[in-house]
């Protein structure tokens, strides 16, 4: 029986070449949220709210 | 049956459950009865005769309760659930002290063998895992599931969802630590560090742990707070990691099902790679990711300080994420492990550094305008002195994972220094501390007992955590150097029994901080019962369970 997962297969290929500079995209992306001058009023909000609660 | 005005009927949750535990007891009654080994059979009728307690329990509450369930607001303002909350706090304090005590037996032990009495149930190589299990899972467990189900609701300002769902977590999951403990003194063990329950008792912990998934998604979803806030994302990348975690590193073939032994699903240098990418991630998502979300929520609410900034927690989070499940090989340095895959392991714990020290700066650094408060609360100097911990642990950690420096502290007693001041610096400070917060406001107490004997506690407990990380730091290099000691012909200089007889000063100190640690744990159950027998209550506003200011 062939095994599903080696690195011949092409799919699996594509995979393992193309995760890291996906992930580091999504990575950079997030950073860019977290720093996003429009969302700051509502990290600021969220940062007080353990203390705002009932 | 009393019958109250409104007609009363089970749920479909308590019928089905009292159906379920009911056919349960009866699988476990012939189970027992067929059992290969003894402890099976007494895990079997363990399990039996909890699960005949369940069903009492179940329709004894029914009977109690009235015709509706508890409303979710009361005049508007939620209706929050503590009973779970208690329950896991109460368990939280009875385990650490248990587990804190068996440390102390295993370290004495290793200073004075005689002390294990030449026992199989007393002798190291069973207490050892019973203390390491007891004090992550057990106490540490605890800590997460009370803390977790307390921040879930007050963030989301929604009632914690489900009925007998929480119980059945808080109750279940105590129960699955019952079971391994007993298990290890009677021998049963998968020989898998940090996962030694054998098939049965990781059966049961799945079911348990799909149901607090579950539980706490299912509130996070009927919240009424729009924003998600940063605790519950650490609390729930703890949940899910420890889910997939546990089913990727403990897929087993029972030798029988009437029998506690089984045999791994991988092999070989797979089982070992499977193995320490769950265990590193055991320290990574449960020892952190579950305890820096305490981080976050205690430290601001007893600081009265806002987090300092909510963007590097945003990114505090995802770093720490993205990054700490890659560092597992750091465990397999020098191994049959493939080189790169060591490299990589150690590249990852290097890149640890910064997620580590931007969440520690953050947490820091909301005591800003609030530093003061360190002088008077000994509570949040608990707190603020865990993330100190957490800092010079997370320092360490990467150092040790550098290969050179690896060669010389692997197999020594540095790395049981540098897991203990993460262990006690970090994980017992900080939830010493988020308990210290938590009995007050879910008793609905004004506040602690006594602030003296919390810092009769700190300071004992300091100075057990700075005794036992130091004897240890300096025994394990001299181990380490002993054992890489050559002499001129190229011979090894110090045969073994040379280095242990070198370290035996070091283990009557590290026996006597654990000591300490183990009585500030004790002072701190007695000051949190008394909080409960005769602090003084909360003034009651119109709902019930206000947290003390």
């Amino acid at each position: 029986m062939k095994a599903i997962l080696t690195l011949d297969n092409l799919a699996s290929g594509l995979v393992t070449t193309i995760w890291t500079p996906v992930f580091i995209a999504i990575f950079l992306a997030i950073i860019a949220y977290a720093f996003w001058p429009r969302n700051k009023p509502a990290f600021d909000e969220a940062a007080h709210l353990p203390l705002r609660e009932e | 049956m009393s019958q109250p005005a409104l007609s009363k009927s089970m749920t479909s949750g308590e019928s089905g459950l009292a159906v379920v535990f009911a056919i349960t007891a009866f699988l476990c009654v012939i189970a027992s009865a067929k059992a290969l080994d003894a402890p099976f059979a007494f895990h079997a009728a363990l399990s039996a005769a909890a699960s005949l307690a369940a069903v009492f329990c179940i329709i004894n509450r029914y009977f109690d309760r009235p015709a509706a369930l508890p409303p979710a607001e009361i005049n508007g303002r939620p209706n929050y659930n503590m009973g779970p909350i208690k329950f896991s706090s109460f368990m939280a304090m009875f385990w650490g002290i248990a587990g804190f005590l068996v440390g102390l037996i295993i370290a004495s032990q290793l200073a004075w063998p005689a002390l294990n009495f030449d026992l199989p149930w007393t002798s190291f190589g069973r207490l050892r895992p019973l203390h390491t299990s007891a004090v992550i899972f057990a106490f540490g467990g605890n800590v997460l599931i009370a803390t977790s189900f307390y921040v879930v609701q007050k963030s989301c300002r929604v009632r914690l969802a489900g009925d007998l769902a929480p119980w059945f977590v808080v109750i279940g999951y105590n129960f699955f630590i019952l079971t391994a403990g007993t298990g290890y003194l009677l021998g049963v063990t998968q020989s898998k560090e940090y996962a030694e329950p054998e098939w049965y008792a990781d059966l049961w912990l799945t079911i348990v742990w799909v149901a607090y998934l579950l539980v706490f998604l299912a509130t996070i979803i009927k919240r009424k707070e729009p924003h998600i806030f940063v605790a519950n994302w650490f609390y729930l990348a703890f949940i899910v990691t420890i889910a997939v975690l546990h089913l990727g590193n403990n897929p087993a073939l029972p030798v029988s099902v009437f029998g506690s032994k089984s045999y791994v699903a991988w092999g070989g240098i797979q089982d070992a790679m499977f193995q320490w990418w769950y265990g590193h991630n055991a320290v990574g998502f449960f020892l952190t990711a579950g305890f820096l979300a305490i981080m976050y929520y205690f430290i601001p609410k007893r600081a009265e300080r806002p987090i300092y900034s909510y963007r590097l927690s945003i990114i505090h989070f995802w770093a720490l994420i993205f990054l700490y499940i890659w560092a597992g090989p750091h465990h397999l340095h020098y191994t049959a492990l493939p080189d790169w895959t060591q490299t990589l392991g150690m590249t990852f714990s290097i890149m640890l550094w910064m997620p580590s020290w931007g969440g520690m700066i953050n947490g820091l650094m909301t005591l800003s305008g609030a530093w003061d408060k360190l002088r008077t609360d000994p509570v949040l100097r608990m707190l603020v002195v865990s993330v100190a911990f957490y800092g010079m642990s997370t320092f360490e950690g990467p150092m040790m994972s550098i290969k050179v420096v690896n060669s010389l502290s692997h197999y020594t007693d540095w790395t049981i220094g540098h897991v203990h001041s993460g262990a006690l610096g970090w994980v017992g400070f900080v939830s010493f501390g988020a308990l210290y917060c938590l009995v007050p406001w879910v008793w609905n107490r004004k506040g602690l007992y006594s602030l003296k004997l919390v810092n009769w506690h700190f300071w004992i407990a300091t100075l057990g955590i700075v005794l036992y990380i130091s004897a240890m730091w300096v025994s394990g290099i001299l181990q380490g150097l002993m054992w890489r000691a050559y002499t001129s012909l190229g011979f090894l200089e110090y045969s073994f029994i040379e280095t242990v007889e070198a370290m035996h000063p070091f283990y009557i100190i590290r026996a006597a901080g654990g000591a300490l640690f183990l009585i500030g744990a004790m002072i701190m159950a007695y000051n949190l019962w008394m909080t409960v027998r005769v602090g003084e209550a909360e003034v009651q506003r119109p709902v019930a369970l206000q947290p003390a200011e």
